[in-house]
């Protein structure tokens, strides 16, 4: 048992040679802490009031799998990915 | 994939994310894409975010997906043998696995059907509301629940008269507990509403509510707010089980190639061994994307065992829940301080951590108790240190 709802599989669309880059709508974070559950190298949040932070913006291929994991998953739709 | 909203379009993301390249239809009988609903009772409420602002996807991301998106149309019934769902339009969609994610309706009160009386699911329901209220208008919210209260306080921002009435004798105590729930009625009552506990209500009526005990509360706008109920009756004489929702078992299946997702969907969730349907937005989503990968993978079928999670936005209270409050043994304020309305409180049931809630905290502490809930450790080691007797 994965003991967690989603558990991302790790490693699918790694390797495709796809450059990622992640956006995030600030005003629309809930401060959930989902993302950063998720993939803790690309998403942070604020101390203050647990607003998302956005660490890094085009993330290694090895993490792309945990962000599209957060976008699906954020309960705010807050945030974006767009690969090409 | 019937049920065009958060669980729907998880479940269809996740299939194409994952590799399946063959047919997806969603079907949802509202005429909109999928779109976003805890800022309903928010922003868009409050007049700050326009209906532009809630789409989960934009129309290129959605076209991406490579769906059949038949929506305005309501799936009337489901042949299990035969494998097709019915829609209303006659048309008969045939499918090899069906999602079944079509959420919940508001509980009515009788004489609601007149046009000031009002419910709030849908983006219409919002701006129907939102039309209505300003400063000294008059709005009587009955059922202080989460929803209630949050538009009793988005209704106050307005500028809005607000009563709010509810049965119980402290609002959201079962969901909460009792000081929360004192805490929350606090800062209502800081805002002005005039919150009324303890009372019943019989019906809308003209002029306002009526209670059951002959008293009329007078308001322009009524919000009925007084929880929901799973709509399953297009489901009705299908051989599905349903009951306070449809019947799922650990994997969220409700029959070989069917499984529910969302708000619809009663399961049994292995984690805290009970089964549970839980009417939160990050919910809909993992179970959405639970089930996706459970229909992809026969074989490698995972039981959907999450920590429920929930916000809600009261004034300047956000609450942040994780874990299973409901039915909890006992509360315990761990950090910080209610009356300042910040604090964190952990949840017990049995033996165990059941949940953290938090208003206020920093993100890691909440985080730390979550991860306490997530491996549902033992009360006496998380907590019984830090609170020797009685607190
Ligand atoms: C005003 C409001 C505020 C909220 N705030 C919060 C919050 O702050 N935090 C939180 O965690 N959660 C919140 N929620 C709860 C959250 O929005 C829900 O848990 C989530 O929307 C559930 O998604 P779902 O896809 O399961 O169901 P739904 O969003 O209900 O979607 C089901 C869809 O299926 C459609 N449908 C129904 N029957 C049929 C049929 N026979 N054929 C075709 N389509 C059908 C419905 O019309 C609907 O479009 C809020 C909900 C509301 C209404
Ligand atoms: S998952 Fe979404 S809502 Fe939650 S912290 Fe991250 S960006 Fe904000």
């Amino acid at each position: 048992m994965s003991g967690e709802g989603g558990g991302s599989r790790k490693g699918e669309g790694e390797g495709k040679g796809v450059t990622m880059r992640v956006e995030v709508d600030v005003p629309k974070c809930v401060a959930s802490g989902q993302c950063v559950m998720i993939a803790p190298d690309v998403f942070d949040q604020n101390e203050e009031d647990g607003i998302v932070v956005l660490l890094d913006e085009q993330p290694a291929p090895e993490l792309h799998a945990d962000v599209r994991e957060s976008a699906v998953v954020c309960p705010a739709a807050a945030i974006r990915v767009v690969e090409k | 994939m019937v049920g065009g909203s958060a669980a729907g379009l998880a479940a269809a993301e996740t299939l194409r994310r994952e590799g399946y390249e063959g047919a997806l239809t969603l079907i949802g009988d509202e005429p909109y894409h999928p779109y976003d609903r805890p800022p309903l009772s928010k922003q868009i409420l409050g007049g700050q975010w326009e209906p532009d602002r809630v789409p989960l996807r934009t129309p290129a991301d959605l076209d991406a997906l490579g769906l059949e998106l038949r929506l305005g149309v309501a799936a009337t019934g489901l042949d299990l043998a035969g494998r097709t769902v019915a829609l209303a339009d006659g048309v008969r969609v045939p499918y090899d696995g069906l999602v079944i994610a079509t959420g919940v309706r508001p509980r009515r009160l009788p004489g609601d059907g007149g046009e000031r009386a009002h419910v709030l699911r849908t983006l219409d329901d919002a701006l129907a509301l939102r039309d209505r209220l300003g400063p000294g208008r008059r709005l009587a919210v009955v059922g202080a629940g989460f929803l209630g209260a949050e538009a009793a306080a988005v209704a106050r921002g307005l500028g809005a008269e607000v009563t709010l009435l509810e049965p119980a004798p402290v609002p959201l105590a079962p969901a909460v507990g009792e000081r929360i729930g004192r805490m929350l009625a606090g800062a209502h009552h800081d805002h002005g509403v005039d919150l009324r506990t303890g009372v019943a209500v019989a019906e809308v009526a003209d002029g306002g509510v009526r209670l059951t005990d002959g008293t009329l509360v007078e308001a322009d706008e009524v919000l009925v707010a007084i929880g929901s109920v799973p709509n399953t009756g297009w489901l009705e004489g299908s051989g599905l089980t349903l009951g306070d929702g449809l019947e799922c078992d650990e994997y969220s299946a409700a029959a070989p190639g069917v499984y529910g997702a969302g708000d619809v969907a009663r399961w049994h969730n292995p984690l805290f061994g009970t089964a549970m349907r839980i009417e939160h937005r990050t919910n809909a989503t993992e179970q959405g994307m639970a089930v996706a990968r459970n229909l992809l993978r026969p074989d490698e079928r995972r039981p959907f065992a999450p920590v429920p999670y929930f916000w809600s936005d009261q004034y300047d209270v956000r609450i942040q829940a994780h874990g299973y409050l409901r039915g909890h043994d006992e509360v315990a304020v761990v950090e910080g301080d209610l009356e300042a309305r910040k604090f964190l409180a952990v949840y017990r049931s049995g033996d165990r951590v059941a949940g953290v809630l938090a208003v206020g905290m920093p993100p890691k502490a909440v985080r730390t108790w979550r991860q306490a809930v997530a491996t549902r450790a033992a009360w006496r080691d998380a907590v019984g240190e830090l609170l020797p007797e009685g607190a």
